[in-house]
């Protein structure tokens, strides 16, 4: 066995054996754990296959915005999973059914598939020596920069939405201010005030 | 590839709108909020400016591989889609003012959103209708939830926004499709490969349909309309009923003619539907409304019915119809909304249009011409809107659909009823309280619409012949 199909195996089976722990450990922030190790799994797993930049988004996307967002909301939403998964024995036979149903229907098309004559040729790499980062960078910035212009406006746009949607500016909040603090001086800082004798302030 | 910087001429407009928005955010957002003003002011001018450099730019010319197109016929409905934008945002700056909603975000997000509009009208590819599509919905969502404090402000923002995401899916499904059975996303090169219809095909096509119908709210996608219309604040909604319906009209009537015109027979039928469907639920369902703005929704989605008319002939006639009808319809939106938005008393603002009672005693310039939009919306000749149902409706009778007009004719009489009781409230019954005065930009909007409408029949012939002139350029 060589050493990719032996990489291979070890990424594919820690992939499934993650996949099914996110749904069958009682803990959420587990869940999300055991998610952000499939996706690292699988994007070991399209390192294995040459596809070097879908693994990088993989790693960056998923593990680093996605999941973490995911732990963000478990940790912060107040949702009782325990009580989510009442019932979860009851609906066991209806769920296996379906599912049956599903993998059935999956071997059906999957079983029955033929890619057409030039599909699988069409799949290589656009010129030699080019990595597929290069790759898509040159075509990004080039023939696809309005679209990514575009894009990045869209996003700005999304962003002042949520700004201008939640942002609420408190009014009597002390905020600290270093320069203010640095030019204090002794006339602003100290009052004197004459005390009346037997009186108190 | 090598793209100089000259080459970007066409784009200017657009480009002109991309750096003031960013500019303008920027001045917002250093100088806080005593700068909305200045903020409002130049967001105007660059609304100007992009219209002057549109109808100074070059006439055709193609950009970024066919991804944006400028032809007579774009550059005819970035006219329209500007005018809207600045003529409702110059209407918004003192209601808003008025109401405490003034914040410099909003003409940041509505020069945004025209920018997405004009990307939009100028797409030749798939991609960049999407994009043009989400850029101008994105900051709609937002500025419907404008007044966030009100709960039938953000109830509006959530809705559309949801409802929003669904259409944009559908229509990506339909884009995938399409691109998956012809092997394109370029308007001209789909039109090559949809020779023949396929399953695929029309599959896409209906979904693409589907998505576009939304944005122009066209039955049965139009559910979202009223709620939204009832509960964003008035200025927001005549924004809404104004630039972003004529940008996704033009995209519409774009597609259709650039991308499947081989295949016309096959969603001809769609629009016919879409059409009969409109026409009829903007007629019957505004029967029973009472308040204004939830009216002028029903009254959007007919009149969206009766433009879609054109399109369905499918000639070049239709095209001019639809864009003659998209003109005319603006002029009268911003007119109505105008109205509206004076609506206002001591105590507030009201919303329903029994409170226009006796109005021709107690303002009776606003109501003479508040009576002759409304003449108009319901197409009575010689009015402007009569003008604009009089060449959809005669493009159909030549394109063979008779049906289709003789229920397009027949739903607009059901219609008259409600514009025509408007006017008798304002003409015959006994006077409410006088309102506030007018403001100056909203009173400035009303006499050009006012007129405009009145006495397009003398001189129609220059918008006749650009709109032409623009729907020449898609055939």
């Amino acid at each position: 066995m060589s050493l990719a199909a032996l990489f291979f195996y070890l990424f594919a089976g820690v992939a499934v054996a993650s996949a099914f722990m996110v749904i069958a450990s009682r803990n959420p922030v587990h869940s999300v754990l055991f998610l952000i190790l499939t996706f690292v799994n699988a994007s070991g797993l399209f390192i294995l296959i040459g596809a070097e930049y879908i693994a990088m988004l993989l790693i960056v996307v998923y593990v680093g915005a996605v999941a973490v967002l995911f732990l963000f909301v478990v940790m912060m939403l107040d949702v009782d999973f325990v009580e989510l998964r009442q019932g979860f024995l009851q609906y066991l036979p209806v769920g296996v059914l379906i599912g049956m149903v599903f993998l059935a229907e999956l071997v059906l098309v999957v079983g029955s598939w033929t890619f057409g004559a030039g599909v699988t040729g069409a799949v290589t790499s656009a010129a030699p020596g080019v990595s597929n980062a290069v790759a898509i960078g040159r075509v990004l910035y080039t023939d696809y920069v309005y679209f990514f212009q575009a894009a990045g406006f869209i996003l700005l746009v999304a962003m002042i939405g949520a700004i201008v949607l939640t942002l609420r500016h408190k009014e009597n909040v002390k905020r600290q201010s270093i320069p203010v603090q640095n030019a204090r001086t002794k006339a602003m800082a100290i009052d004197v005030v004459k005390v009346p004798s037997g009186k108190g302030l | 590839m090598t793209l100089s910087l000259a080459a970007l001429g066409p784009a200017l407009p657009e480009l002109l709108l991309a750096l003031s928005a960013l500019a303008l955010l920027m001045l917002g957002a250093f100088a806080g909020p005593k700068s909305t003003d200045t903020v409002n002011g130049l967001a105007l001018a660059a609304l100007f400016g992009a219209l002057v450099l549109v109808l100074i730019g070059p006439a055709e010319a193609t950009l970024f591989n066919g991804a944006f197109q400028v032809d007579a016929f774009g550059r005819f409905m970035k006219v329209l889609a500007l005018i809207g934008a600045g003529g409702t945002l110059a209407m918004s700056v003192d209601w808003l003012k008025i109401e405490k909603q003034d914040r410099f975000e909003y003409p940041v997000l509505v020069l945004l959103s025209t920018l997405g509009m004009m990307v939009l009208i100028s797409a030749g590819d798939l991609i960049a209708l999407y994009m043009g599509l989400e850029m101008m919905s994105l900051a709609l969502y937002v500025i419907a939830a404008n007044n966030r404090d009100s709960v039938r402000s953000t109830e509006a923002g959530l809705k559309y926004f949801v409802l929003g995401a669904l259409s944009s899916g559908m229509l990506l499904y339909g884009a995938s499709l399409i691109y998956g059975f012809t092997g394109s996303v370029n308007f001209a090169q789909i039109a090559q490969a949809a020779r023949e219809p396929s399953l695929g095909l029309i599959f896409g096509i209906v979904f693409t349909f589907a998505g576009l119908c939304f944005k122009v709210s066209a039955v049965p996608f139009h559910m979202w309309t009223p709620d939204v219309y009832e509960g964003a604040p008035a200025p927001v909604t005549a924004f809404f009923a104004s630039a972003p319906k004529v940008a996704a009209m033009a995209v519409f009537v774009r597609f259709a003619m650039e991308a499947l015109p081989n295949v016309a027979h096959q969603w001809q039928q769609i629009i016919v539907f879409v059409s009969i469907a409109s026409m009829a639920l903007g007629s019957f369902a505004a029967i029973g409304q009472r308040n204004f703005k939830r009216l002028m929704a029903y009254s959007s989605i007919g009149h969206m019915g009766f433009a879609l008319v054109g399109l369905a002939a499918g000639t070049q006639q239709g095209v001019q119809g639809v864009l003659v009808y998209m003109a005319v319809y603006l002029v009268m939106t911003l007119g109505t909304f105008a109205c509206i938005l004076s609506m206002r008393r001591k105590d507030g603002m009201v919303e329903s249009y029994d409170e226009l009672a006796g109005l021709a005693r107690t303002s009776p310039v606003k109501a003479f011409m508040l009576a002759v939009l409304m003449f108009s919306l319901a197409g009575i000749p010689p009015l402007a809107g009569f003008l604009a149902k009089y060449y959809v409706f005669l493009a159909a009778i030549e394109a063979g659909l008779y049906t289709l007009a003789v229920i397009g004719v027949l739903t607009s009489v059901v219609g008259a009823f409600y514009y025509l009781r408007i006017v008798k409230i304002m003409y015959f019954d006994e006077p409410a309280a006088a309102f506030e005065p007018m403001r100056s930009e909203p009173r400035v909007v009303l006499a050009i619409s006012g007129t405009f409408t009145l006495l397009f029949f003398v001189y129609p012939a220059p918008l006749i012949a650009a709109a032409a002139a623009a729907a020449r350029a898609l055939f």
